[in-house]
């Protein structure tokens, strides 16, 4: 170390420059321009911060605090800062902090659910959701309340906002393959979903709430039929194939079409929420509501194999009604067993016009008559077969003069109208006598005849070969009689020569006495020559 | 700590440059090195008030760096805004952990320690304290060394950002957390820049001097 004592060395001196010495540190600017810009981060921050809102959630699969977005048409509006369990732990609170000027969309009606991704059949929706994770969607309501509380939807709503439309609802005992979203058409226009639907307090079916969209509301009034289109309609019936669908997409995912008579009177409007029936398909929202229903019933004795409940009844083509049930039974007595079917005729309901009534009197009044004088001229019932295809079987009416005759028996509920074997039935029948027949000839004795009198042919033939070689013998020795130069033929020829002579004398003398007749008598008496 | 003579106590003024040892001219104590021109002052001119003035300019800083997001990322799930400590905590995995310490220790830890280290030797050095001073200068020394290294996590955000641009899929862009994250790094630098060290044994000198 040196020592302070010790003599220096030289040391220049330093140079003298105009001195600047100030207080204070021109420094300071840098933490007073820190604190300037941190204060004013702060303060926009804090003046940026949009309202609070608690929102309560049935689960908070996907939420995340801080993470999770509010978005409202794809816009964000807001995150989730806080998610926890309620005190009774069964639902999930969370807090969500909103974007600045978001006070306006925090309305009495505004609705809150979790967009996750849903295939739902008709439509396939958050998608992105898949990457990005959940996020909680907004609806902003109509009312004029300000709302800060709010409790999410389970389900994400059909319908948001303001679309214009008007909700029904449909009753229906099965829900079959529809679901929120399923598509409504009308005359194969999609013009609606299937928002919501829930069984009702008797447990027996369901309401299914639907939205029609405006302007096809208006097309839904009292008398419109809904039917569920539910993918293809095939049906296999008397009546032949029938395919009904609706659009490739109902094909897919099913749907309900509706539609109005055309036959039903115009009708305005129906209201919000009006109740209607879901049939299961067109024709059968179509069908006309029974009007003067009459059930009868027709035992067969055949198979009635391909007789389905529904197939038609028709008489000589003419639709008459339908068959009700198809039953069994046995007699006790004969161990015959048979089916009656039960069929419910209904032909004004089909469209057949009664002409010529009295007026004042009532149809039913004639009918016992009708259907009596109709089965004494002979028609009877008969299954018939509708669809070679498909073997299914009809109930025809006809007129069969050669029935044995018979009445109905109105003793019996219901009537019971007489009936005949079916067309194949009958055929099958005769074809069955025909075969018996056939079954009975006696082939074998046939064979051993029919050989038997092949060897006596054989045996007749050889002696005739005989006869025949001895005939010709003969017709040589004829031959040679008959020859020109025979001997035969020479004196043939001088006796009919002579024959000839006595001839041409028997006419002389012919002529003689037709002119002198007396010689007879006299005899020839000599002319004056 | 053995006690030694200042080149100020004898008048003296040592070049920071060139390391020249020269006497200020008579009746002044400023003047520029005879070598190098290098301006020379018996001590770094109100170095304790400009280290404050930086020091408090990066300590204001520290707290949106650390509350604002560093680094927006826009991926198809839509932006993401993380802070620094949402950094550590979504690096934080069985594998990825020594990279989440790493952004833990450059990013939070060392700018608050070179902050509180910088106003604990700031603090002495004004009270004149004369204990510890062979760990305060290192613990200068440390600062000044480790100081630089901070800036890492700020190339990291800008390497990234500049990189990761594949549009439609992916992209990444500074956020403004960024900016007051690397005015702390920066200030603190100029902060352990303009302290000067030899405060730190002045007062133990001076007392020692006036001891003698």
């Amino acid at each position: 170390m040196p020592d302070s004592d010790r003599p220096l060395p030289h040391v220049p001196e330093s140079r003298m420059l105009s001195k600047r010495r100030t207080r204070l540190s021109v420094v300071w600017i840098v933490p007073i321009v820190a604190a300037i810009i941190g204060v004013w981060v702060a303060v926009t921050r804090i003046l940026g911060e949009g309202p609070q809102v608690k929102i309560v959630f049935a689960s908070a699969d996907g939420l995340e605090a801080g993470k999770t977005k509010i978005q409202c048409n794809g816009v964000e509006v807001g995150t989730i800062t806080t998610v926890r369990l309620s005190d009774d732990h069964k639902k999930v609170l969370t807090t969500a902090q909103m974007a600045p000027k978001t006070e306006s969309f925090l309305l009495d009606d505004t609705r809150f659910w979790v967009v996750r991704p849903r295939i739902s059949g008709a439509n396939v929706s958050g998608l992105g959701t898949l990457i990005s994770g959940a996020y909680v969607a907004m609806d902003i309501g109509q009312s004029h309340q300000a709302k800060r509380d709010f409790v999410a939807l389970d389900t994400p709503p059909v319908v948001t906002g303001d679309v214009p439309g008007r909700f029904f609802t449909l009753k229906t005992p099965d829900l079959g393959s529809l679901d929120t979203g399923t598509p409504i058409f009308y005359r194969r226009l999609q013009v609606g979903q299937v928002a919501s639907y829930v069984l009702d307090k008797s447990g027996l079916s369901l309401d299914v709430k639907v939205f029609v969209t405006a302007p096809y509301h208006q097309y839904v009034t009292p008398n419109t039929r809904f039917w569920n289109a539910s993918g293809i309609d095939v049906s296999l019936t008397a009546n032949g194939l029938s395919v009904q669908t609706q659009s490739v997409l109902s094909v897919l995912i099913g749907g309900i079409a509706f539609e109005t008579a055309t036959s039903d009177p115009l009708l305005p409007a129906a209201d919000e929420n009006t109740v209607f029936t879901l049939f299961d398909n067109r024709a059968e929202a179509f069908k006309q509501p029974a009007r003067n229903p009459q059930t009868y019933q027709v035992v067969f004795k055949q198979s009635v194999r391909g007789l389905a409940v529904g197939a038609p009844v028709e008489f000589r083509g003419i639709s008459l009604g339908e068959v009700a049930e198809v039953n069994a039974q046995i007699d006790a007595q004969t161990f015959e067993f048979s089916a009656p079917v039960i069929i419910n005729l209904d032909a004004q309901r089909l469209g057949v016009q009664v002409r010529g009534l009295a007026p004042g009197t009532d149809f039913n009044t004639i009918r016992k008559q009708l259907v009596d004088a109709l089965i004494a001229h002979g028609v009877r019932a008969q299954l018939r077969t509708g669809s070679l295809l498909t073997g299914a079987l009809y109930v025809a009416f006809d007129f069969f003069p050669d029935a044995p005759p018979t009445t109905v028996d109105w003793s019996q509920t219901p009537p019971q109208l007489p009936a005949v074997p079916g067309q194949l039935e009958a055929v099958e029948a005769s074809a069955v006598g025909i075969i018996k027949k056939l079954n009975e000839v006696p082939y074998k004795q046939i064979g051993d005849d029919l050989r038997n009198a092949i060897v006596e042919l054989d045996r007749t033939l050889v002696s005739a070969r005989g006869t025949l070689d001895s005939g010709r013998g003969t017709l040589d020795n004829a031959n040679k009689l008959i020859e020109p130069n025979s001997v035969l033929g020479a004196e043939l020829g001088n006796t009919l020569q002579e024959v000839s002579q006595a001839a041409r004398s028997v006419r002389v003398l012919a002529d003689y006495l037709e002119r002198h007749p007396e010689a007879l008598i006299r005899g020839k008496t000599g002319e004056a020559r | 700590m053995s006690t030694a003579l200042t080149a100020m106590q004898h008048g003296l003024q040592n070049c920071e440059a060139c390391g020249l040892l020269s006497r200020p001219a008579p009746g002044e104590v400023e003047g520029h090195c005879p070598r190098c021109n290098e301006e020379l002052t018996f001590r770094k001119h109100s170095s304790l008030q400009r280290t404050w003035a930086f020091l408090i300019g990066a300590a204001i800083c520290y707290v949106p760096a650390n509350l604002l997001p560093v680094l927006t990322t826009t991926t198809a799930a839509g932006p993401e805004s993380d802070t620094i400590l949402q950094g550590v905590v979504l690096l934080w995995s069985p594998t990825g952990w020594p990279l989440s310490l790493i952004v833990l220790f450059a990013s939070i830890m060392i700018p608050s320690a070179k902050i509180l280290a910088l106003a604990y030797l700031l603090v002495s050095a004004q009270r004149g304290s004369v204990n510890n001073n062979d760990q305060r200068v290192r613990l200068y020394r440390v600062v000044e060394i480790i100081g630089r290294w901070s800036m890492v996590d700020v190339f990291v955000d800008a390497f990234t950002a500049a990189l990761v641009q594949l549009q439609p899929l992916m992209s990444v862009a500074p956020a403004p957390g960024l900016f007051f994250f690397a005015a702390v790094v920066v200030l603190t630098m100029l902060a352990v820049e303009s302290f000067d060290p030899r405060l730190i044994w002045d007062s133990a000198s001076s007392r020692e001097v006036e001891h003698a």
